[in-house]
C-alpha cells in the first residue's frame, strides 16, 4: 500500500517518458532532414519578422543609426498621412471589385466549360492562356491595349462609334482598368479549381433533385452552389490575400497615378522604403497590412462555419 | 428522340458554342494585337484605323529588339536564376517534407503549423530586414538573394510534398529498411520514383515564380547587365519614346517559355492546381 502511494507520488515528476533508442534515432533523423528548413525559418522568417517589428518603432534610413521613436510611425500613418488612407482605399476598392467579380465570372465560365460538347479541351486551354503568361509582359501588353489613342480597346469601341475613355491615364478609369485587366488574366486559373469542384459533385444529388422536380436553376441553387462552397471559400481567401498585395500593376503601369488613383498599398510602402529610405515608416505600413490580412482571413474563416458545407463533416 | 428534343439539343449546343467563341475571342484578341504590333514598321504602329495584318511583316523587329538592348543577356540571367532556384527548391523541399511525413519527433506538429503560418506573411513584412541582411552579406547585385533562400525550403512546396508523401504506403519503405537501406537510400530509390508528378508540379510552380518575379529583382539587381527579363522589359518600356513594336516583340519572347512549359506539363499543371485548390 505504502509502495503504491509512493509510486503515485512519483509519477507526476516523471512527466516525460524516456524515449527508446529507436525513437531517439527517429527524432534525430527528423531534425536532420528538416534542418535546412529550420535554419531557413530562422534566417528568412523569424529574425526578419522580429527585426521588422523593431524597425517599425524607429526612424531609420539604413545609412545612419536608427532612432527609437515608439509608435510615432503608426501615429503618423493613421493621423497625419492622407496618402496612407488613399492607398488603403485604392487597395480595398480594388479587392472589393476584382475578387467577387472574378469569382462570379470564373464560376459562370466554368459552368460553360463543364458542358459536354466536342472540342472542350481546346476551349479550356484558350481560357487558361492569360493565366499562364501573366506578369510584367501582360502588364506591358495591357498598357498598349489601354492606350487612349490607338490602343485595342478604344479601337474596338471606335468601330461602334464610341469614344473610349483614357483608361489608365484617367483618374476615374485607372482603377477600373486594373480590375478589367485582372479579370482577363486571372479567371482562367480559378476556372480550373471550379471545374475540379464541379467534378466532385456526385451525380446522384442531381438525380435526386430531378426526382423532386427541380429545374435547372433550382438544381444550381440547391445542389451546385452548396456543394461548391468549399471551393468558393478557398478562392475567396486566396483572392483577398493576393489582391491586398498588388504591386507590379502600379509599379509597371501607372506609378500610382494619375492623381494617386492607383496608389496600391504595397506600392506606397515600397516607395517609402526604397525611394525615400524611410525604413521605419515602411515597416510600420507592412505591419498594418499584415494585421489587416490576418484579420480579414480570420473573418472569412470564422464566417465560413455559417456558409461552407463540408460533405465529410458531421454535426 | 423526338424532333423537338433534338431541335432543343441543337439549339443548346449552338448557344454553348456561340458563348465559347465570344469568350475565346476576348481571351485571344489581346494576343493577336500583340503579335500584330510586334510585326509592324515603327510608323505603322501609330496609324489610325489600325491595320490588323502588318504590311510588310517585319520579322526583323524581333532581331532588333534583341540586339538594340542586351535582351540575350537578360534571357540568360533569367534562365540561370530560374534553373538554380528550381534545383534548390526541389532538393530542399523533398528532403524536408520527407522528414515531416515519415519521422516522428517532439515538436513536429508545432513546426509544421509554423511552416503553414509563414505562408500567410506578406513578403513586404520581411522585405526591409532581408534587404539589409543581404546588403551586409555583400549580395547586392548578385543572384544570391534570388537563389540561396530556395535551398532552405519553401513552405508551400513542403506542404504540397508532405501531403503527397503521406499518400504513399509505408510498406515499401519497411521492406527496403529490412534490406538494410539507409534513409537517403530509401528516399532516393523507393520514394522519389513515386513522387515524380509532385516534383513536376513544384518545378512548374517554381519556374513561374522565378521567371515572373519582379519585386525581388528590382531590389537586388540594379546593374543593367544583371537584369532579368521582367526588369529588362520594364526598363525598355520606361525609355523616353516607347517603341511599341519592339516592346511587344520582347514581351512575346518573354512569354514563350511559359507557354512551352505549360504545353509540356499541361497534365501536371492542371492536376497540381486542382490539388492545391482542394487541399489548400
Amino acid at each position: 500500500m505504502e509502495k503504491a502511494a509512493n509510486a503515485s507520488e512519483y509519477t507526476p515528476v516523471k512527466t516525460k517518458r524516456r524515449l527508446s533508442k529507436a525513437e531517439r534515432k527517429e527524432e534525430r533523423t527528423f531534425y536532420l532532414l528538416t534542418g535546412p528548413w529550420l535554419i531557413g525559418l530562422l534566417i528568412f522568417f523569424a529574425v526578419p519578422m522580429v527585426a521588422s517589428l523593431w524597425i517599425s518603432l524607429n526612424q531609420w534610413d539604413m545609412l545612419t543609426p536608427a532612432k527609437f521613436v515608439g509608435f510615432k510611425n503608426y501615429n503618423t500613418a493613421f493621423n497625419h498621412d492622407p496618402l496612407f488612407w488613399q492607398s488603403l482605399k485604392v487597395t480595398a476598392l480594388y479587392s472589393v471589385f476584382s475578387v467577387p467579380l472574378g469569382l462570379i465570372a470564373s464560376l459562370l465560365l466554368s459552368l460553360l466549360l463543364n458542358q459536354a460538347v466536342r472540342g472542350m479541351r481546346l476551349f479550356r486551354t484558350i481560357f487558361y492562356l492569360p493565366a499562364v503568361v501573366s506578369g510584367v509582359s501582360v502588364m506591358v501588353l495591357w498598357m498598349w491595349i489601354f492606350n487612349p489613342q490607338i490602343g485595342l480597346l478604344n479601337t474596338i469601341l471606335g468601330y461602334f462609334g464610341i469614344a473610349g475613355p483614357g483608361w489608365i491615364f484617367d483618374p476615374h478609369w485607372a482603377l477600373p482598368s486594373m480590375v478589367i485587366m485582372s479579370l482577363w488574366s486571372t479567371v482562367g486559373g480559378s476556372v480550373i479549381i471550379w471545374l475540379a469542384g464541379l467534378k466532385g459533385i456526385p451525380p446522384s444529388l442531381y438525380e435526386a433533385a430531378e426526382l423532386d422536380g427541380a429545374g435547372g436553376w433550382q438544381k444550381f441553387k440547391n445542389v451546385t452552389i452548396p456543394m461548391l462552397t468549399p471551393t468558393i471559400f478557398f478562392n475567396l481567401v486566396m483572392g483577398v490575400i493576393g489582391a491586398m498585395q498588388t504591386f507590379g500593376e502600379a509599379y509597371v503601369m501607372t506609378k500610382g497615378g494619375p492623381m494617386n488613383s492607383t496608389l496600391f498599398f504595397n506600392f506606397y510602402l515600397f516607395d517609402h522604403a526604397f525611394q525615400n529610405f524611410r525604413m521605419g515608416y515602411a515597416s510600420a505600413l507592412a505591419w498594418v497590412l499584415f494585421i489587416l490580412i490576418l484579420a480579414l482571413t480570420a473573418l472569412v474563416v470564422k464566417s465560413s462555419a455559417a456558409w461552407v458545407y463540408y460533405e465529410g463533416e458531421r454535426n | 428522340m423526338t424532333t423537338t428534343n433534338r431541335g432543343r439539343l441543337l439549339l443548346k449546343n449552338s448557344l454553348i458554342y456561340v458563348l465559347l467563341a465570344i469568350g475565346s475571342l476576348v481571351m485571344l484578341v489581346p494576343f493577336a494585337w500583340m503579335l500584330s504590333t510586334s510585326l509592324k514598321e515603327s510608323y505603322q504602329v501609330f496609324t489610325w484605323p489600325p491595320k490588323w495584318i502588318p504590311d510588310p511583316v517585319k520579322w526583323s523587329n524581333y532581331k532588333t529588339a534583341f540586339t538594340s538592348l542586351p535582351f540575350g543577356q537578360w534571357f540568360n540571367n533569367t534562365i540561370i536564376i530560374t534553373v538554380l532556384s528550381i534545383i534548390g527548391a526541389v532538393v530542399s523541399c523533398v528532403i524536408v517534407s520527407y522528414g515531416f511525413a515519415r519521422f516522428k519527433a517532439r515538436g513536429r506538429s508545432f513546426l509544421f503549423i509554423l511552416t503553414l503560418a509563414t505562408m500567410m506573411l506578406p513578403d513586404t513584412v520581411t522585405m526591409i530586414p532581408k534587404f539589409y541582411m543581404f546588403t551586409k552579406f555583400g549580395w547586392i547585385n548578385t543572384f544570391y538573394p534570388l537563389i540561396v533562400p530556395l535551398f532552405f525550403g519553401k513552405a508551400y512546396f513542403v506542404f504540397l510534398l508532405r501531403q503527397f508523401f503521406m499518400s504513399i504506403p509505408a510498406d515499401l519503405e519497411e521492406a527496403a529498411k529490412i534490406d538494410g537501406a539507409s534513409t537517403f537510400g530509401i528516399l532516393w530509390r523507393v520514394i522519389l520514383p513515386l513522387t515524380v508528378p509532385a516534383i513536376v508540379t513544384i518545378t512548374i510552380f517554381q519556374f513561374n515564380d522565378s521567371w515572373k518575379d519582379f519585386m525581388q529583382p528590382i531590389l537586388y539587381l540594379s546593374k543593367p547587365e544583371l537584369y532579368t527579363l521582367t526588369l529588362g522589359i520594364n526598363f525598355f518600356k520606361s525609355q523616353n519614346n516607347v517603341q511599341w513594336n519592339y516592346l511587344m516583340a520582347a514581351s512575346m519572347v518573354t512569354m514563350l517559355p511559359s507557354l512551352l512549359f505549360y504545353f509540356i506539363g499541361q497534365k501536371y499543371f492542371v492536376e497540381s492546381i486542382t490539388l492545391t485548390g482542394m487541399k489548400g
